[in-house]
């Protein structure tokens, strides 16, 4: 990883970073990289990605609503409502 | 410390059905225990009025003949779990004044059984450390103290919890263990500590850290205690995919003390180099004691086990960020202006994530991206499942497994900074049987040069909290530590 990367990666996880930031954060996350780096002397060839050990099949669930008429409390912690709807700066011009 | 918070909980039980003290008398002693020890910054949020509105309903569920499992026990609750009506915080700024219009189903589970909440226990931000120094609302102290008078760190990320459970501010606690967080802190803080099989608690409620490894589960200061809270709080629940289906087997009835015939594993990859020759010599001690009680030790390997860390730190950074990209200042918790949505977005996360945090979304974002997406997280995926193939293997020769819980007593504030990768180490021994889903606890069984508790590591198979509930009882019993911190034998003196 270099600067650019980081300032890369930080743009797409939404978090302003200034170059001095990225600067300092460039060692700390190649030193954790590095070291996740010794994975690739493990022989992974013919297995399967673990992705959740409870192998629980997905239960169905019938398609009737069970929830819901509570725009109150669905509201009840936003930062800025506005005649029920979540309030945001303009996204269309 | 009063003869009332240095009760077990199946004790206070006792006490409460006998009539000796009422729960409003027990949540008080508890309550007033917890100011005299704010110096510990174990809680984010005290809810000293809430407990007692709830123990005088237990009292009067009690004189009703109609008292729950755990009526009028006091526990703190790891601000982690969502509280109808009480702040929860995941110790983050971004999620400061967040008010849950909604019940976790494990706190729910809890209050349906008569628990009393004193508090919200802090924790790392968003339960991502091993010392309880990344929380947004301060560093929570260990109650146990070495010579030099130095803070030492509860451990963490459950580190409110551990520590509140150790000062007999709470007579038990709620955790989550990820990587080591319930498993970690409980040895750091010299009392006992579970996490159960994945999906045996349902996560509906709790603020998601990484979803695939996340379990909660319990702090107490005896076996049966948490034997006692993690059944309250276990069960199928249909709002969490993930929780399975299978009975809840009765946990405290698995404490028979009888371990005769009972293998027991010994890893030998967890002898890892530099291991404090004080850790070494616990769990010598704490085979032997095992074997005098009539459990046979047979020598396993986990040929794996150099790589759980690595793999947990693609896995876990990869879902954490994940799971977090859901604050946005959008809907709740921390909003910082900006031009457009887009720079509303990055300035309210900035504000609101710690270093660790970010420095975990960022990795994670990095692991997920295009390009890396194989190298990175398919990969630890792949050498996840060789880790869980190596405990099947493991469990084909022994029934439970037993390890140190930690490689060095706690340490103090600031040590282990810097260097994020030394902090992470202190999760190689808990790390592993996370990865596998696998069930653990941690009891204390002896004492440091510096008088600081150690703890061993009792695994299990998956499903098989009974057996390592059975085997850390007789150890416990073996063991009998009866050391108390520091602090607690200062008031009691």
């Amino acid at each position: 990883m270099d600067t650019k990367d980081v300032l890369k990666v930080a743009r797409l996880a939404r978090i302003e970073t200034t170059e001095a930031q990225a600067e300092a954060l460039l060692p700390q996350l190649n030193n954790i990289i590095g070291w996740i780096e010794q994975l690739s002397e493990v022989d992974t060839d013919n297995v399967e990605p673990l992705a959740n050990v409870a192998n629980i099949e997905l239960p169905l669930r019938k398609d009737e609503v069970s929830d819901g008429n509570c725009a109150d409390k669905v509201l009840a912690n936003a930062p800025d409502e506005m005649q029920g709807f979540f309030s945001v700066p303009k996204v269309v011009e | 410390m009063t003869d009332l918070t240095n009760l077990t909980i199946s004790d206070a039980l006792k006490g409460l059905d006998a009539k000796d003290f009422t729960a409003v008398e027990l949540t008080q002693a508890h309550i007033d225990a917890g100011e005299a020890a704010k110096g510990l910054n174990a809680y984010i949020t005290e809810t000293p009025e809430l407990a007692i509105e709830q123990a005088k309903a237990s009292d009067a569920r009690r004189a009703a003949g109609k008292a729950g499992a755990l009526d009028g026990i006091p526990l703190a609750i790891k601000d982690l779990f969502c509280t109808d009506g009480v702040q929860t915080t995941a110790a983050s700024h971004i999620l400061e004044g967040f008010v849950p219009q909604y019940e976790s189903t494990v706190t729910a589970n809890l209050f349906a059984d008569g628990a009393v909440m004193l508090g919200k226990a802090n924790l790392d931000e968003f339960a991502m450390g091993s010392a309880n120094t990344t929380s947004y609302f301060g560093n929570v102290i260990n109650p146990w103290t070495r010579e030099d008078g130095k803070d030492l760190v509860p451990g963490g990320s459950s580190g409110g919890s551990a520590a509140a459970v150790a000062a007999r501010i709470a007579m038990g606690a709620t955790g989550t263990d990820t990587g080591g967080s319930i498993r970690q802190p409980a040895a750091f803080c010299g009392i006992s500590g579970i996490k159960p099989t994945y999906g045996r608690c349902s996560r509906w409620g709790t603020v998601a850290f990484a979803s695939s490894l996340d379990q909660a589960g319990t702090f107490a200061r005896s076996v049966e205690d948490n034997a006692l809270l993690l059944q309250s709080m276990s069960g199928f629940d249909p709002k969490d995919s993930t929780s399975a289906d299978i009975a809840v087997p009765d946990f405290a009835g698995a404490l028979t003390g009888d371990v005769k015939g009972l293998r027991v594993g010994i890893p030998k990859e967890y002898k890892v180099e530099g291991m404090p020759a004080e850790i070494e010599k616990l769990w010598e001690d704490g085979i032997a004691m095992l074997k005098d009680a009539g459990a046979q030790i047979v020598d396993i390997s986990l040929p794996h086990t150099k790589y759980a860390l690595p793999t947990y730190y693609i896995i876990a950074p990869a879902e954490c960020s994940s799971n977090l990209a859901r604050y946005d200042g959008v809907r709740f918790g921390q909003r910082v202006e900006g031009e457009d949505l887009n720079e509303m977005y990055s300035k309210t996360r900035a504000e609101g994530f710690g270093d660790e945090v970010k420095r975990r979304i960022m990795i994670g974002t990095y692991a997920l991206s295009a390009g890396y997406y194989d190298a990175y997280y398919i990969k630890a995926q792949k050498v996840r499942r060789l880790i869980a193939q190596d405990f099947d293997k493991a469990y084909e020769q022994c029934d439970v497994i037993l390890t140190p819980t930690a490689p060095s007593a706690a340490f103090a504030i600031g040590e282990n900074e810097g260097d994020p990768i030394k902090m992470y180490l202190n999760d190689v021994f808990t790390v592993p049987a996370s990865l596998a889903g696998l069930p653990g606890m941690s009891i204390p069984t002896g004492l440091d040069a510096n008088g600081l508790p150690l703890g061993m590591q009792i695994l299990g198979k998956a499903w098989d909290e009974e057996t390592v509930f059975r085997t850390a009882f007789a150890l416990e019993k073996a063991a009998n530590f009866t050391a108390l911190p520091q602090s607690i034998v200062r008031q009691a003196a």
